[in-house]
């Protein structure tokens, strides 16, 4: 009797097979315990390693440095701030920032239309060949990119070839004549590293805004002509206020990226600083890390404010 | 009666598919049409057609006696309530109701005035401000229909209005839209897949198989006087009968129809007619049961008063019903 009563119940509620089935239900029965041990990792190195330094680098920020002995003094101040002010320095601030917003709106212009097409228009392989078109260039080696746009924008290089042979060398002549924005060249003007960081961050634009238009329902389209909205007014009524996470996206990532790039102004451009560069210079040879680190806190302060706008404004409503 | 829509030998193709074959079909001013059939018999496809957001392949189709072709939707003066109502998200209830007036450039305190009324009429009033996201799915219908109303088409198209909702919300939604369309006194036409809701609401309706118009008629036409084998069946599920037994019934050669409800049952007798044979499932439906009997090899369904002498599994019977009841259609093989 109880040697069946033992096998009908095996029967039905079979053993738990060794320590791994245990474990097994034991996730079953506390499904919070498995979330809690897949984040473990990732939290203690966002939590210890990322929050972390980032949380010294703001310390170093408050500290400042003995102008003549060029030690550090560790009390807290906000000189290094003030520092930041000096017209240099500003000058170095608003340059990046007026570069990255510049970068940020001319690639949301052009990465919107490709979005478009690929999100509404392209199936099967020719959306194969888009995310390959898109990826490809972030394959290759960043630094060979740059100097492969150095010898296109060179006075000798393909693009002044291009405009001889089409007899526009004057449009490109007056375009270098133009003041702040021109130069010797493009390789060392401002259209330069403008065009190089276009190129290098467009890929971060498109697939943000891409995967939101995928998102749109055609019967939200369809729904909006219906109601009687021209093509247009569709696009500004309800695909654009759609798309519009995505953009916000993509724009993170070109504002932030250009932000902090010290590589592209350095190889491409005129001498003058950005960010990235004065932040490599005082932390390496001047040995000012209190200033460096100042000039790391302007793009995150920057970010957040413009994440803020961005939420007040309503960017984030449709997500 | 004039005519509201009206379609003439139209047919959509995809390819080598045909979604819509030849139809010819009228619908009259202020008329409940219902389009009814099986998913992909070409209904949604005849809808978006007079919608305009798919073109025909060939034929011409005329609202109110101008030919629409090449005509894009947002001049069309129809509107269209979505399957599962595609609502802006990015837009609150009001936002969503008001869309139509903003594009006609309609000033803003006429707009939230005729959107609040379009609201109370599917009683929503009140709602303008919450977000589709934070309604139920009856209530993010009845928002399709009032943008879909608020700007006053001449023609309401529905298709499957209803579908995502549970039955007695259904229930409740069809007896409102029908009084809507009675207050309102525009045409609607309705898709659905729900011969009951068919039934019930249209004044006449459509059968549509394979993207081919099979009859159009009133309900009780339709549910009585089927023309093919094909609306006898799927509408109202009746008993599709075959040439051969037919003709030791009624002495000719064609396919009948013979509704479950239509049949009673003579119970007692042991003579080997055509008519007596075995119960073989028994489904307890409320008020009704619904038996299938084996006629010698014919399954037979018929629906029968619930009660104390409804036979069981296994038992003899043997069936009787009106010769009117019994529908000989056209074909006859």
């Amino acid at each position: 009797m109880s040697a069946l009563a033992a096998t009908s119940s095996g029967a039905i509620l079979p053993n738990r097979r060794g320590w791994l089935g245990a474990l097994s239900d034991r996730f079953w029965r506390q499904p919070k315990l498995f979330v809690f041990l897949l984040v473990l990792p990732a939290l203690l190195w966002l939590g210890i390693v990322y929050v972390g330094s980032l949380f010294a680098l703001l310390l170093q920020s408050f500290f400042s440095i003995d102008e003549f002995s060029g030690l550090i003094n560790y009390e807290f101040t906000l000189k290094t701030y003030a520092e930041l002010l000096k017209p240099q320095n500003l000058d170095v601030i608003l340059r990046t920032v007026i570069m990255a917003g510049a970068v940020t709106v001319a690639s949301a212009l052009i990465a919107f239309p490709i979005a478009y097409m690929a999100a509404r228009y392209a199936r099967g392989k020719w959306k194969a060949l888009f995310y390959l078109g898109i990826m490809l260039p972030l394959w290759a080696s960043y630094l060979v990119k740059v100097y492969a746009w150095k010898l296109i924008l060179a006075k000798e290089g393909i693009l002044n070839w291009v405009f001889e042979q089409l007899h526009l060398t004057w449009l490109l002549d007056g375009w270098l004549s133009l003041p702040v924005i021109g130069g010797n060249s493009l390789s060392i003007s401002y259209t330069g590293t403008f065009l190089v960081f276009l190129y290098v961050w467009m890929p971060y634009m498109i697939l943000p805004i891409q995967a939101a238009i995928e998102r749109v329902p055609t019967n939200l389209l369809d729904a909006s002509s219906d109601l009687g909205a021209t093509p247009m007014q569709t696009f500004w009524k309800v695909i654009f206020p759609l798309a519009l996470p995505g953009i916000v996206a993509g724009s993170i990532f070109t504002f932030s990226l250009t932000l902090g790039d010290y590589i592209i102004p350095q190889i491409i451009g005129t001498s003058a600083f950005f960010i990235g560069q004065a932040v490599y210079a005082h932390q390496g040879t001047a040995g000012n890390i209190p200033l460096a680190a100042a000039f790391t806190v302007v793009p995150i302060v920057i970010m957040g404010l413009y994440l803020w706008m961005a939420k007040r404004m309503g960017a984030f409503d449709a997500l | 009666m004039t005519s509201a829509v009206s379609l003439n030998t139209v047919s959509r193709h995809f390819g080598a598919v045909r979604a819509l074959d030849e139809v010819d079909l009228e619908v009259g001013e202020g008329e409940f049409f219902a389009m009814l059939g099986p998913s992909g018999s070409g209904k949604t496809t005849c809808l978006r057609l007079i919608a305009g957001f798919e073109q025909p392949t060939l034929g011409q189709i005329r609202i109110f006696g101008e030919a629409v072709e090449g005509v894009p939707p947002y001049r069309r003066n129809v509107n269209t309530v979505f399957q599962d109502y595609a609502l802006f998200p990015h837009m609150n209830v009001r936002e969503n109701v008001e869309f139509s007036l903003m594009l006609k450039k309609v000033d803003r305190a006429t707009r939230a005035r005729e959107a609040e009324a379009a609201l109370e009429l599917v009683k929503l009033g009140g709602y303008g401000e919450r977000r589709p996201g934070q309604l139920s799915g009856g209530q993010r219908q009845r928002v399709a229909l009032a943008r879909a109303i608020v700007n006053k088409p001449k023609v309401l198209l529905l298709d499957e209005p209803l579908g995502a909702l549970d039955l007695k919300l259904r229930e409740q939604m069809q007896e409102e839209l029908k009084a809507l369309q009675k207050t309102l006194g525009i045409t609607f036409i309705f898709v659905t897949h729900d011969q009951g809701e068919a039934l019930s609401m249209a004044d006449r309706v459509a059968v549509f198989n394979f993207g081919k118009l099979v009859q159009v008629g009133t309900p009780e036409d339709i549910y009585t006087r089927p023309n093919s084998r094909f609306v006898a069946d799927f509408v109202g599920s009746s008993n599709v009968l075959a040439p051969e037994f037919v003709e030791t019934i009624a002495g000719e050669r064609r396919w009948a129809s013979l509704r479950p409800e239509a049949i009673h049952l003579v119970r007692g007798t042991g003579g080997h007619t055509p008519l007596s044979g075995t119960v073989v499932s028994r489904s307890y439906l409320g008020a009704t049961t619904r038996l299938g009997i084996d006629l010698n090899g014919t399954l037979l369904h018929a629906v029968v008063p619930s009660g104390a002498d409804v036979p069981a599994d296994g038992d003899r019977v043997t069936i009787g019903f009106a010769r009117e009841a019994l529908h000989l259609m056209e074909e006859a093989e």
